[in-house]
């Protein structure tokens, strides 16, 4: 027994040593590249770089230095430390990225005022990737690794595996955020949407998501439960999708191994087709299954109700990861891709819509039995409406995959009005009311800090959902048949900047919306950060039942793994 | 239903139920990508279509740089509407040398694949250094900034060289060439005088075709080669190196 855990400790320390090894090695590339910089975008990452990657390295060391005798990694306990760091990066990330969204809506409503012409690295262009990808990979990229740290533990019943490795995950992917969002307003940029990060950048980003997913396996090997739960499949599905799409639209060659510049492979038709089967499915890897797992762990926790059927999680599973694939295409209707292939990026995008709706249902059908926590629990509330609007978006997604519709919808604001449907909406709610569940969970606290704050917070961003969506929709059909429309002699009716100036009032509301969304977010963290302080209604459990508070399975120090 | 049965089997086997996602999600991608790098229509060469000049290409960095392609798209489409504003609807052999591509996915701003030569250089720099001087109604972020900065090219022939690694045709003459290459097309009478005539040699016998280069200052300012100079150099050929007016569209090599 003694010895087990002997070399157990062993084990685990030397995953600090390997972790420390790894982030020097790579601190001595970037130096090397920091040195000998062919231009100035690329000096400035290698120093953020060594800068960051160097902070890691001696917090690591000071944090190793103290334990003196315990072990960092207790297999009788869940790891939650880190798990409330994803939380706290959530929040943060959240709320920058929603702010930088407001700051491009007050762009296109007020160009006169909110542009500095000596100041070209606030310009729209450089801070809308900063925007997307910041709302995306860093808010929604954090709470998938927080949640997915959480949720594999539990349903494992085992600490998550590799002792210091998820840590390396964690900072690493901050490493990542921080490299590619100073790199967007340095104008350091492949122009692949959402995967606008250089060559470098990319490199890194697939060494952390490499042992995310060795973490995550390593995780559900040693599971002391015979199944491997459902939520778990979908985390599996988004960790190993996203490493194929990130490393296929990511293939480039740099110009210098030295320089940010990299010459992309494919060109063209080519290039076209694999962006946007990259793009597509990074909104359903990255942005469906993952927070479907969310869905699968959160729902049935909070409403204290199993999942509504097994078989059609099954289901709806395959199918969903089986068909999502093909959709890409439906964002190149009408261009010089073969025609061949829009049609079965429509067909499939319209088959689509069956899958996305079977998780819908299973969601929404979890609470039979519990209807009642929809009017009296905000956070059941906020994610039974993030599953209609997940609901909605997916029904909006295969109308306008329909090549007529989207002759019309394409290159217009309904577009965007789409996107943040979903993404407001599904993805935004879905996630505030995991950081809602997790919070008290990981600080064991009875409740949060404030329930009718959560109303709040669940009123505000909805109406400013509502304003979003709508005066997209209004703007982006407007100019779509403005840009169709002539006149009774047969030309064309409207010049190209009358529909820019016919927009005004749908850009107005808009940013209104955003704004009601970002306070929405903001009244959130508040209340997330009263209630790990404990705060209000957020007492503390008492410590008999605080024992009992999830543990991982105790018969593991009597089981050896296999 | 004994398939579901046999669901438990990819439940207990994490590697199994990795490997059969990977399988499941890697079916549609090989269908719709693998065929484009073989079929004809995505990969013929259209008479005129010619690799950028290093110019031309330096300004086509700047332009993804400041992410015009956020608002901006480059693909035509064959809609009535579209081919009257625009200009002929777009080409694959014209995106062939794009890597990556411009298509865009979104026009706050018109399309630019045929904006070249649809207005004068002097009124593209007078735009982007304050576009609503020209355009009240524009929400354009303004682009004077270009107009300081000196274009940086000492990089230039390993850049070619990339591209040549990923299947452009750029030639060991335009590679050894391509400093003074850039000097001609934007001072093509004083420092760039000696590269005028390799310029446009090299690069129109690549085209097919005669009048695909323009060599000239660009930005007003003959004595510096700016930014300015190197993306209104790119602006105004867009979209114009295939001839369109000899173009057949109802010839039976067209039609399939």
């Amino acid at each position: 027994m003694t010895q087990l855990t002997g070399s157990v400790r062993r084990g685990t320390n030397s995953s600090i040593v390997a972790v420390a090894t790894l982030t020097g090695i790579f601190l001595f590339f970037a130096l090397l590249m920091g040195s000998f910089a062919q231009d100035a975008g690329m000096e400035h990452q290698a120093l953020t770089f060594m800068a960051l990657a160097g902070a890691f390295l001696i917090g690591m060391a000071l944090w190793a230095g103290g334990l003196v005798d315990r072990d960092p990694f207790d297999e009788s306990e869940y790891e939650n430390t880190l798990v409330k760091f994803g939380v706290a990066a959530s929040m943060f990330w959240g709320i920058a990225g929603l702010l930088v969204g407001v700051v491009i809506a007050l762009q296109l409503t007020w160009p006169a005022v909110f542009y500095f012409p000596e100041l070209g690295w606030t310009n729209f262009g450089r801070l809308r990737p900063l925007h997307t990808s910041a709302v995306i990979f860093a808010f929604g990229g954090n709470v998938l690794l927080a949640t997915s740290f959480y949720v594999v533990q539990r349903t494992c019943r085992t600490r998550i595996a590799g002792g210091m490795w998820p840590w390396f995950v964690f900072w690493g992917y901050q490493i990542f955020i921080v490299l590619a969002a100073t790199g967007y307003l340095m104008g350091v940029t492949q122009s692949k949407e959402y995967a606008e990060p250089e060559w470098y950048v990319d490199l890194w980003l697939t060494l952390v998501w490499v042992v995310y997913l060795l973490v995550f396996l390593g995780t559900l090997w040693k599971r002391k439960e015979p199944h491997i739960y459902v939520a778990n499949w979908f985390y599996l599905s988004f960790i190993v999708t996203i490493a194929m799409l990130h490393i296929v639209n990511n293939l480039s060659i740099p110009v210098s191994l030295t320089g940010s510049k990299s010459v992309q492979v494919f060109a063209g038709v080519q290039d076209a087709m694999t962006q946007w089967w990259y793009g597509h499915n990074a909104v359903g890897f990255f942005l469906t299954t993952g927070f479907l797992a969310i869905m699968y762990y959160f729902i049935p926790k909070r409403v204290n109700r199993p999942v509504y059927s097994y078989r059609l999680s099954i289901v709806h599973f395959w199918s969903l990861i089986f068909i999502y694939i093909w959709a890409g295409p439906h964002h190149l209707h009408y261009t010089a891709l073969p025609q061949w292939a829009q049609t079965l990026g429509m067909t499939f995008s319209i088959m689509l819509w069956m899958p996305s709706w079977g998780g819908m249902i299973n969601g929404v059908m979890t609470l039979s039995g519990a209807w009642d926590k929809l009017r009296t629990d905000p956070v059941v509330r906020m994610m039974v409406v993030s599953l209609a609007f997940y609901g909605m978006a997916t029904f909006e997604g295969p109308l306008m995959s329909v090549r007529a519709v989207n002759s019309l919808s394409h290159y217009t604001e309904w577009g965007i009005g789409h996107v943040h449907s979903g993404a407001l909406g599904w993805v935004g709610y879905i996630s505030f009311g995991a950081l809602y569940c997790l919070t008290p969970w990981l600080y064991k606290k009875k409740a949060l800090f404030s329930k009718s704050l959560v109303e709040w917070h669940f009123w505000i961003s909805t109406i400013g959902i509502i304003f979003y969506m709508i005066s997209m929709w209004f703007a982006g059909i407007m100019e779509g048949l403005m840009w169709r429309a002539y006149n009774e002699y047969g030309f064309l009716e409207y010049s190209f900047v009358e529909t820019v100036e016919a927009k005004h009032i749908s850009y107005i509301i808009r940013m209104v919306g955003g704004l009601l969304y970002f306070a929405g977010a903001a009244i959130m963290s508040y209340n997330l950060i009263r209630t790990a302080l404990g705060h209000g209604e957020a007492e503390a459990l008492d410590p008999a039942a605080t024992d009992t508070y999830a543990k991982p399975e105790p018969r593991a120090a009597l089981v050896p793994a296999e | 239903m004994g398939l579901m049965n046999n669901h438990g089997v990819l439940e207990r086997h994490s590697l199994l139920l990795t490997i059969g996602i990977l399988v499941v999600v890697s079916i549609g991608g090989i269908i719709q990508m693998a065929p484009l790098m073989y079929m004809d229509n995505t990969i013929e060469k259209v008479d005129g279509m010619r690799p950028y000049t290093p110019l031309e290409l330096k300004g086509r960095d700047i332009y993804i740089r400041e992410g015009c392609y956020v608002c901006h798209s480059q693909m035509v489409r064959p809609l009535r509407d579209e081919v009257e504003r625009y200009g002929h609807y777009s080409l694959a052999a014209e995106s062939m040398y794009d890597h990556p591509f411009q298509w865009g996915s979104k026009r706050t701003g018109p399309d630019l694949a045929r904006v070249g030569g649809k207005y004068s250089a002097e009124w593209q720099v007078d735009h982007l250094i304050d576009p609503r001087a020209l355009v009240p109604e524009s929400i354009m972020p303004p682009y004077a900034f270009l107009m300081d900065k000196k274009l940086k090219y000492d990089d230039i022939e390993d850049r070619l060289r990339t591209e040549r690694l990923v299947g452009v045709p750029y030639n060991d003459d335009m590679i050894a060439n391509a400093k003074g290459h850039v000097l001609a097309q934007a001072d093509p009478n004083d420092k760039g005088f000696d590269y005028y005539d390799s310029l446009m040699a090299l690069y129109e016998a690549e085209a097919g075709r005669e009048g695909t280069v323009e060599a000239r200052d660009w930005d007003g300012n003959p004595d510096t080669i700016t930014e300015m100079d190197a993306l209104v150099a790119y602006l105004q050929m867009t979209g114009t190196l295939v001839d369109f007016s000899t173009y057949q569209a109802n010839d039976l090599s067209n039609r399939r």
